[in-house]
């Protein structure tokens, strides 16, 4: 068994008497106050998170580029510099390596985040593809901390706790800031569906801002229970669930973070005969007609018919309503259509619904 | 440190019974609830239900995970605690003070199975 990593906010989580549970190699708290909190906490006023076990890996040199056009889905040359982009790794079959996001530092510099349990597969696997590409590949996880601040009362308060003027921070956007001696790169981006920043640092810097943000009582300590509940009603997908190497983008909804008009990318052959040959299966939404939790892995059925799983699944903090995403035979996957989804030994009725259970509140 | 209530059996998975003449009452433990942190909601047989000893009867729910409910006796189901399944919180707020289901007991001698509130606070710790 391999040691259990701490992050630099370790001491900090078991100050705060957090629930801690071993994630992606590191101890990370689950929750703190509650799962329930926390969550209302980033919905309405603002909330904080430790992301430093998220994976950065930076790629120079001349053909940072069209290298990374050709491991990643998404089109990164047209984009200007301190642009922020969603994009999928994936395999020569179409499936998906991992989700990242791509920061065009410039022509020549890419730095990337991605996911912590994929880290060394991805850092792998980009390093292996470089050849004929004039790049460097490193994997800086180890030097960057991160916190996430997210909810609709953020940007007032990290701009007046940081002095920092975020305003010309548009979504999806990033800039570098020093801040109080320290390199800090600072993302309009998130997981919550709410607005709020990013901010990677040095493990000097982020327990600093963490410490700021806590102490002025303005900003909950929220965990990755709360964390999960936050992205999947916004819709966004994680890694083994929605995403993974059985699945391709184009069945999980992601097609529009694909772009088949640009240079050859690995996976795009593999996509493009699916797409032709029509695709097996489809994320969809259910929205359940009786109270009960459908959960990941449950199955779900048309009629007596099994026709595919849960992938992630609530009772919806936001909604109060059971709801769940679903991969499930395309052929089925028809908006209003009734389904069952066996919970325990029940089969509970259930819609197919789209998968917008909650109104994203990003700020343009 | 959770409480544990004298004078009732518990089970190894938890949950407590308080035997009345021929009728059980069934819930979980405080420490139960405080492992599983937020209920959200309950999932119970309806009255007429066959319960047996240690098999599943049903579910008691947090945001995060469903924890199985087992069965501490044999019986039928006669009751069940609408309150709990309307607010669910009510479990983590009093284990004891909410009961889940209540099961005309089968067979009396399966509580000599069942551990004792000084046994139980000894696993419950």
């Amino acid at each position: 068994m391999d040691t259990i990593l701490k992050t630099c906010l370790y001491d900090r989580h078991v100050l705060l008497n957090a629930k801690m549970e071993p994630f992606a190699g590191y101890w990370m708290p689950i929750s703190y106050t509650g799962i329930i909190e926390e969550h209302q906490a980033v919905r309405n006023h603002s909330g904080m998170f430790d992301v430093s076990h998220m994976g950065e890996i930076r790629v120079t040199g001349k053909d940072a580029i069209p290298f990374i056009e050709y491991v990643t889905t998404n089109e990164i040359q047209s984009k200007p510099f301190g642009k922020v982009i969603y994009g999928l790794i994936l395999y020569d079959n179409g499936t998906c390596v991992d989700d990242l996001l791509v920061y065009k530092v410039a022509d020549d510099e890419l730095f990337l985040c991605v996911n912590a349990s994929n880290v060394a597969k991805d850092y792998t696997w980009i390093v292996e593809h470089t050849e004929g590409f004039d790049v460097l590949v490193k994997n800086e996880s180890d030097k960057w901390s991160e916190i996430a601040v997210q909810g609709p009362e953020t940007e007032k308060i990290v701009m007046e706790l940081m002095h920092l003027d975020l305003t010309d921070l548009t979504f999806y956007t990033f800039k570098y800031v020093v801040w109080d001696g320290h390199l800090l790169l600072i993302s309009r981006t998130g997981y919550t569906g709410e607005d709020g920043f990013e901010i990677y640092g040095d493990c000097v810097a982020i327990p600093l801002i963490w410490d700021l943000f806590q102490l002025s009582g303005k900003v909950l300590p929220c965990g990755l229970g709360c964390r999960d509940t936050l992205r999947f009603e916004a819709s966004l997908p994680l890694y083994g669930h929605e995403i993974s190497d059985q699945i391709l983008p184009i069945e999980a909804g992601l097609g529009s973070f694909v772009k088949f008009e640009k240079r050859d990318f690995i996976g795009k052959n593999a996509l493009l005969m699916q797409k032709a040959a029509g695709l097996v299966h489809k994320l969809i939404g259910i929205e359940l007609t009786e109270r009960a939790i459908p959960r990941q892995g449950y199955e779900v059925f048309s009629g007596d018919l099994m026709i595919g799983h849960i992938t992630t699944g609530y009772l919806s903090i936001s909604t109060d309503k059971c709801i769940a995403n679903a991969l499930i035979d395309t052929k089925y996957a028809v908006l209003g259509e009734p389904i069952f989804v066996q919970i325990r030994k029940k089969m509970v009725p259930g819609i197919i619904r789209n998968r917008q259970y909650y109104k994203k509140n990003y700020k343009q | 440190m959770s409480k544990v209530v004298d004078g009732l059996y518990y089970a190894k998975s938890h949950e407590w019974l308080k035997v009345e003449g021929n009728v059980g009452i069934v819930g979980i433990s405080d420490y139960a609830q405080a492992q599983l942190g937020s209920i959200v909601f309950v999932d119970l047989p309806e009255a007429g239900a066959k319960v047996t000893m240690e098999a599943e009867f049903g579910a008691v729910e947090s945001v995060k995970a469903a924890s199985d409910l087992l069965s501490p006796i044999s019986g039928n189901v006669i009751a069940t605690n609408q309150a709990v399944i309307d607010n669910p919180e009510l479990i983590n707020q009093d284990a004891f003070g909410s009961w889940l289901i209540k099961i005309e007991i089968a067979n009396p001698s399966e509580v000599d199975q069942l551990l004792s509130a000084k046994d139980y606070r000894f696993i419950s710790k």
